[in-house]
This record gives structure tokens, sequence and C-alpha cells, in this order.
């Protein structure tokens, strides 16, 4: 329905995805089209598929894709290793981050968005240029400078590796970020400067997609389309008045859908 | 899963230092007995004291048994198949380094250890010892100025035997194990250190060991003694080329310190460590001991040990003077099918003496890396302390990694504290780090360099850079 009449190209197209991880089937032939400035929420039960997708999309390993495409920019990534996917502007906020001992964050930082940037064929910043990047940033998500200098994600509350995740989508500056319950955990003040983030950095070129639980986040950030998963698939989409309903029904309401396809 | 089998893969790097030099040396027959020994002392011009010295010791060696307790399994060595000296053929006496042997500079340079006068490192004293004997010891004149003596400890046997008469086998007498009786019997060269009282050594003093032969052991002996108020930081590389057999290395290194001295000594091992198969590679079976004789004196070691296919290695503190400090920092990483049994020993003896560990291993491949170390707190060591933090780091899932802390106190007034952790390279977090455009590769050398950190804090700065690229060229690989 969203595919037709459409200006551009879509950013991300998910072709009737379906993946297993040791054999046992996850995704069973997801299909979605991301197209520049819009915004895509996916909702639905835990274990229904939705944080596999987006690993899926940024190539983890542990999956494999037993049929179907994912194209970026028209170009199918199905082979692609995930950092290759990353260089090319596909950014995945996770969930729960993961903690490095020893790495410091702002290394870490450094060499991601060097990472990036070469990619775009942009000059690649020294310990003095990025430091001047990052302050800018770091507004953004209104994180102290001394974050910098812990080791990644070490010792961080839920909500500080939150923003984390946010920081490093504002270095990056993806053409498609997929946020995996970034508002999971989060207390409202967190949960305003996080979407603020997440809408100062998106615009007319970027697809976002989030993966959310709750309506909160979707107050914040409206999107165009709300998909809702079950078992592997899609079996809803809507506009964003369909999260409203989603929140007032239940997933219960949902399991109807199911039995009528 | 698939990344499992390429983090496997990522820890092969071809071995850089592994060149022969094609030099014609002088070679001595393969065996060992008093014949051999008074041989290399003649060679040597020694005095009678340390020919007797090294009689005492072959005797004593003789009636020793090769120690097991490490269970570090390889082929039993045949100590009659080895040559206990051979140098390279070079002019009866060098004056300059314009006479050494251009073949032996070029080497050096290969190694990046640069020793002509142009294009020598600019801020560290180096001694090049090749085979069995030292090439050339650059800054003497400079050294001198400040009474520093930094040669070759043959020569030191010639102009300095008082010197060596009264601290030669007093940290590690030859008595003390197997392959520390085998140094002192036959040991042929390596660094001689004096700074005199209230020095601090201007520069940093560094040794390069390089095996180039490949069925002459390497023996080396080294002595550093700090005079009162001085201080020094010592360090030390070590490489050789590849070979199908292999090569023993039984080195002993002694350190005194008296009051108010302090020594820094650092390693960079990367002796030839076999192929993956785990043929050919050095065996090295080090004994390091230093003497904190006097009041709050200090000794510290940092070692980087990457290399060798054996490595049984202590570098060890004895605390004798009051408020006296030991530390040891080590980072082991073993890969294929090398073995590393490592660690240290704080032996506190003298009251308030305070002594730090921190070690960190990391094993891939199919490789076996222990810890093994004893903190001991004698009667007299009231209010004594020890911190120890023994970390491992697995790669893959065919690595071992094993932490043997021994820890005996008779003494109530002290405290000792011991913390251990083990870690694994996981899935996630190499995911996580390239899913922010970081290649596979890289991430696993951050990750490791991150796991590294305290110790490397510690090493020499210039040090420090090149064993972080150490370490990240041999996890650096074929991926994929």
């Amino acid at each position: 329905m969203q595919s037709q009449m459409k200006e551009s190209d879509p950013i991300l197209e998910v072709e009737n995805l379906s993946a297993s991880t040791d054999n046992l089937p996850i995704l069973k032939g997801v299909s979605l089209a991301v197209y520049p400035g819009e915004i895509h929420a996916i909702m639905g039960r835990n274990g229904c598929g939705k944080s596999t997708l987006s690993k899926i999309i940024a190539g983890h390993p542990s999956y494999n894709i037993t049929n179907g495409d994912i194209k970026f920019l028209g170009e199918n990534i199905n082979s692609l290793e995930p950092e290759e996917r990353a260089q090319s502007g596909i950014f995945l906020g996770f969930q729960y981050p993961i903690e490095i001992p020893g790495v410091s964050n702002l290394e870490f930082l450094r060499v991601s968005t060097n990472a990036r940037r070469k990619f775009l064929n942009k000059e690649e910043l020294d310990t003095f240029d990025f430091e001047e990047l990052v302050k800018e940033k770091l507004e953004i998500v209104k994180m102290d400078h001394a974050f910098l200098s812990r080791s990644v994600n070490q010792g961080f509350s839920g909500g500080e590796k939150k923003r984390n995740e946010i920081l490093q989508m504002a270095l990056l500056e993806p053409k498609i970020a997929i946020l995996d319950e970034t508002d999971s955990g989060l207390d409202i003040d967190a949960l305003r400067i996080v979407a603020s983030g997440i809408k100062k950095i998106s615009n007319s070129q970027t697809g976002i997609i989030l993966i959310t639980h709750y309506q909160r986040l979707l107050d914040e950030i409206k999107p165009n389309y709300v998909h809702v998963m079950s078992d592997g698939q899609i079996i809803k989409t809507g506009e964003s008045d369909l999260a409203l309903e989603l929140e007032k029904k239940g997933y219960e309401w949902t399991d109807n859908f199911i039995k009528e396809t | 899963m698939v990344k499992e089998n390429l983090v496997k893969d990522v820890v092969k790097e071809p071995y850089k230092y592994g060149f022969v030099t094609d030099i014609e040396t002088e070679k001595i027959e393969k065996g060992l007995n008093e014949d051999i020994i008074r041989l290399i002392s003649q060679k040597k011009e020694e005095p009678k004291f340390l020919l007797d010295f090294r009689l005492k010791a072959f005797k004593k060696w003789q009636k020793m048994k090769e120690p097991d307790w490490a269970g570090l399994g390889y082929e039993k060595i045949d100590y009659q198949d080895i040559i206990y000296y051979s140098a390279p053929k070079q002019k009866e006496k060098i004056s300059s380094l314009d006479e050494v042997d251009p073949k032996l500079l070029e080497t050096f340079d290969k190694l990046g250890i640069p020793l002509t006068e142009q294009k020598k490192l600019t801020n560290v004293a180096v001694d090049a010892v090749f085979d069995s004997v030292s090439i050339a010891t650059t800054f003497r004149e400079e050294l001198a100025e400040h009474g520093v003596i930094f040669c070759s400890i043959s020569e030191a046997v010639k102009n300095h035997a008082d010197l060596i008469e009264k601290y030669l086998g007093t940290v590690v007498p030859a008595s003390d194990n197997y392959f520390a009786a085998l140094n002192s019997a036959v040991f042929s060269d390596g660094s001689f250190v004096y700074i005199p009282k209230g020095v601090t050594c201007p520069m940093d003093l560094s040794s390069y060991f390089r095996i180039n032969s490949g069925d002459s052991g390497q023996f080396e002996r080294t002595l550093i003694i700090a005079e009162e108020s001085s201080s020094v930081s010592y360090l030390e590389g070590c490489t050789a080329p590849m070979f199908d057999t292999n090569t023993l290395h039984a080195a002993v290194v002694e350190l005194i310190a008296l009051d108010d001295a302090s020594i820094k000594y650092s390693t960079v091992q990367n002796w030839y460590a076999g192929d993956e198969k785990g043929i050919g590679g050095i065996f090295n079976f080090v004994t390091k001991r230093g003497k904190c004789l006097g009041k709050r004196s200090k000794i510290s070691w940092s070692q980087v040990e990457t290399g060798s296919a054996i490595t049984w290695k202590y570098p060890s503190c004895l605390l004798l003077g009051e408020e006296s400090v030991g530390e040891f920092y080590s980072v082991a990483l073993t890969n294929n099918l090398q073995q590393a049994d490592t660690g240290t020993k704080m032996i506190h003896i003298g009251p308030k003496t305070k002594s730090t560990i921190v070690s960190k291993g990391i094993s891939a491949g199919n490789s076996k890396n222990s810890y093994r170390g004893l903190v001991k707190i004698g009667t007299k060591a009231t209010g004594s302390r020890n911190y120890s933090q023994c970390d491992s780091m697995l790669i893959g899932d065919q690595a071992s990694a094993n932490t043997f802390p021994y820890i005996k106190s008779q003494q109530p007034n002290s405290e000792i504290e011991h913390e251990a952790s083990t870690c694994r390279i996981s899935e996630d977090q190499l995911f996580y780090l390239q899913s922010r455009g970081i290649e596979f590769e890289e991430a696993v050398s951050m990750m490791v360099s991150g796991f590294c950190r305290d110790v490397f804090n510690q090493l020499p700065m210039e040090f420090a850079a090149e064993a972080d690229k150490l370490l990240a060229l041999k996890l650096e690989g074929s991926v994929g």
C-alpha cells in the first residue's frame, strides 16, 4: 500500500524475508519499504521477531537468511558484513547496548565515526577535530563530557546507555536508523531527551524504524506507518492511529488478524 | 557459528623477524661437559673465580632434575645436542662501531634497532646481543659521564670484576633451579648495568637479544645494580629466526636495588613461536629475580610475552628492605599450540613491604596460558601488603587459561588481596563494534588492547605503542 506513488526510491526494502537461527525459523516472510523522510514503528509481543528483524538488517552473524532480500539504496546487502552495512549508513540502536571493558568510549566513537567518514570520502578526524565534533553532538543528548573517558557502556545506567546509542547515531549520520526499544527503561525526562535527539538527527533524506512497545515514544515521534508483528510476520500495517488502537485493545486484538489470514 | 571460526583465523600473522643472517660464525662442538665449560671461560678470558662459579654450577646442575611441575608438554631436551657457544666471526678487538660486520648492523637495522651513529635511537642506549656475544653498545661515553656503566657482561667481567664477584649469583644462586644452574654454567653474554649512588640514569637502557643460529642455545645473563637513591629504566626485546627445530633459551636476570633505588625492567618477548602445527619455536626457560635490598627500594617488572613455543618465566621480587616495593605487570598472549606458564613470586621479608601483581593472559587457538604466582609474607614482614589481579581472556573455544595463585602468610598483621576473572570475547561485543562500522580485526584488537590497558600503562611510552602494535599484528590475519 505504501509503495505506490512515491517520488523517490526507497532507502530500505525488505522483501519476503525469512530467517532462522540454529535451524529455528524466526522470520517468516517479512516485507517492508522505508522511503526518505519516513518514520515506521514496529510493534508486537516479545518474541514476535522484531529484534531479530533489526539484527538481520544490521547483519548479525547468528541468523541465516533462508529466503528473500534486504535492499539498501537499491543494492542487495544480504551478504555484506555488519561493518560494511554500518559504513554505508545503516544504524542499529541496541535494545541492550553492549559493555566493552577497557575500550574508551571516546576512542570507540572516533574509530567508528572515521570508518563512516572514510566510506563517505570525507577526511578522517584526528583526536582534536573529533573532540570538537563530539562536543557538539553531546549537546543533542545532553550527555556530560565525562562519559567519553569511560569504557564503552561500562557502568552506564540504562538511560545513559540509550543516550550513548543516540550519540553514536548523531555522529554516524546514518541513512536509516533502526532503534530497537530505545525507549525501554527510560524515565520521562530521558525519553524526551532521546526523542528530541532522534528528531534532530533525522531529516527528509533519512528513514527511521522505531521498534517499541509503548505509545509514549510515538507521542513524541509521530510515525507515518505502524506495523504489527506476530510470529515472524507483519500481520497489520496502518497509520499512527493504529498504535493508539493497539494501546487500547492490547495485542490480543491483533490475534484476530492472524486467524483471518 | 560462523564468526567463532573467524576468531580462530584472526590470530594468525606471519612472523616478521624470521629471517636468518648469513654470517660466518665460530661455533664450538655440540655437547656439555667440564671441558666445554672451560673452553667457554677460556674464550672469554675469564678470571678464575668465574670459571669456578661455572664449574660449581655445572656440578649442581648434573645432580638436578628438569622441573615438570608446570605441566608443560614438550619433547625432552637433549642437552648434549646443543651448541653452547656461537659467535659471529669478527676482528679480535673492535674499537668502534665502524668495525662491526655490516651484516650484523644490517640485521639489527631490519629488526628496527639501528646501531650506527647516524641512525641510532636518540633516547635509548642499546646493547645488541647476537647469539652468544654482545655486538655493540651505544651511548657508552654519554652514560659514562654520569658514571653509569652499561656494557656486555663479558666486558664487565674484565673491567669491573669486583662488582661481578660481589653480586653475581647473589639474587639467583646457581642452585636455584635447573635452568638457572645450566645458565650459571654456560652463560655466554648479556648486559651489565651499574648506576652509581644518587644518579638517575639519563636515558632508558635497552638490550636486544637476537638468536640467529638454529642449533645453539642462548644463555644470556644480565645483572643490574642500582646504588642508593639511583634509578634506571631498562628495556629488553627478543626475536629469533624461524627454524623447524626448537632452540633453547635459558636466561638469568638479576636485579639489585639498594636504599631508595628504583629499577624498572620491561620486556617485550617476541621469540619465534613455532608454526600453527606447533613445529619449531623457542623454548624459553628464564629466571628473573630482583632483590630490594635497601630501604624504600623498588623493583618493577613489566612484560609483554607474545612469542616462544614454551614460556616458563616468573620475574620475582625479594622484598628485604623496609618499605620496599615490588611490582609485576604482565601481558601474555598465546596462540596456536603455544604454552605459557608465567607469573611472579613476591617474597615479603622486610616490614611494611608492598607488592602489586597485575597479570593479563590472552589465549587463542589451541594454546595454553597459565598464571602461576606466589605471594609469601614472612614472619618479620609486619604491615605488609599485596594486591593481585589476574585476568584471562579466551579467544575461540579451543584455548585454555589457568590461574594458580599460591598465598602463604606467616604474619597476621598483613593484607593480601587477590582478584581473578576470566572472560571471552563475545560474539555480541564483536557485533556491537562491527555494527558501528569497525572492521572485525580491528574490533578484536581494540578489545584485546583494552583488556591489557592496565599493563600497557606501566610500559615506557615508546614500548607501550610497540606492544600495542605487536598484539595487533599477532591478532591480524586472514578474515573470511
